[in-house]
């Protein structure tokens, strides 16, 4: 549901839930303080809902993979390179890039809670904060990448980065063999949210071939 | 300090559900639940550890038992009477007044 009219004077079969009734409890109390106004509310669910998503990484992820500078640029200070593209704020100031190799598979994980790159991913996906992930990436991570559909070579390296409050990881996918030519919006249209996370390859359309 | 949000590496929680085109937030309240504690964070009177300390107090039954946004509710309201913005008198004043104006025919 991505309808923010917090009254939900328009669903009149449903009733509020307690919780939905303490939130809104709390909005109105907090309000008539002066401690929050309902206007930056809206802006601050619209902008989750609308502007700060996965596809601002797809579009760092395509230009690291087509402008070599770029990418040394990103790989050296993520967040210099992010607002290159317009992108950045809270809890985007200390990022890390862990580049995906042949060699090397990289996972990003919070045990601890939810920490995650918002300005370039947007909030984090519900199995990303569930407990089975937080509690296993980290104890299993093949068994993780397995359960996601990636079945790396014995030989490939995981590294799984955990982050912090302090700390949070992008993870810089492969780029796909046979995308050489394609423009840099197409490569970014190949990204996908959990590729950036380490829980997907990224891969070329698959051809229909009977 | 260890305690239940410590989870790397605990066993016997399942495999990882997963949903296909999720939402960024499944019900609104829990898009006002993170907004409120933008809103209230801006104020100054935490930061991002005593933020995350707080979820870290909820007490482990109830912190394995709640949705994430629930945590962040009760994480927001802890962060407001400690620091002394609002009282728990009327935080939960206010509730059961709305509650009770919506059981309101």
């Amino acid at each position: 549901m991505s309808n923010h009219d917090h009254n939900h004077s328009h669903r009149h079969n449903a009733p509020l839930s307690d919780i939905a009734l303490r939130v809104k409890a709390l909005e109105s109390l907090l309000t008539e303080k002066g401690l929050v106004d309902p206007a930056a509310l809206d802006a601050i669910v619209e902008t989750y809902e609308k502007k700060i998503g996965p596809r601002n990484g797809a579009k760092v992820v395509a230009k690291a993979w087509t402008d070599p500078d770029y990418k040394a640029r990103l790989l050296k200070d993520v967040t210099t390179a992010i607002a290159e593209l317009g992108y950045g704020g809270l809890q985007g100031e200390d990022m890390v890039v862990v580049e995906n190799t042949p060699s090397v598979h990289n996972l990003v994980v919070c045990t601890l809670c939810s920490c995650y790159p918002l300005p370039v991913l947007g909030l984090p996906p519900v199995w990303y904060k569930s407990a089975p992930y937080r509690a296993r990436a980290v104890r299993d991570p093949r068994g993780v990448l397995k359960e996601f559909g990636i079945a790396l070579p014995a030989e490939t390296e995981v590294r799984v980065w955990d982050s912090t409050a302090e700390l949070r990881y992008l993870v810089l996918p492969e780029r796909p063999p046979g995308s050489e030519g394609m423009s840099e919006e197409a490569l970014a249209a190949l990204v996908s949210r959990d590729a950036m996370i380490g829980t997907a390859i990224v891969m070329l359309e698959e051809k229909t071939t009977p | 300090m260890n305690g239940i949000h410590d989870m790397g590496g605990m066993d016997g929680f399942g495999p990882i559900e997963r949903e296909a085109e999720e939402p960024v937030f499944h019900e609104a309240w829990e898009g006002r639940v993170l907004a409120l504690t933008r809103g209230c964070g801006a104020w100054g009177k935490w930061n991002i550890d005593r933020s995350r300390s707080g979820i870290e107090q909820m007490p482990p039954a109830e912190y394995l038992r709640a949705s994430y946004y629930e945590k962040w509710l009760w994480r927001l309201e802890k962060l407001l009477v400690d620091a002394g913005m609002v009282t728990r008198e009327e935080i939960e004043r206010r509730y059961a007044e709305t509650k009770q104006a919506a059981e309101t025919p």
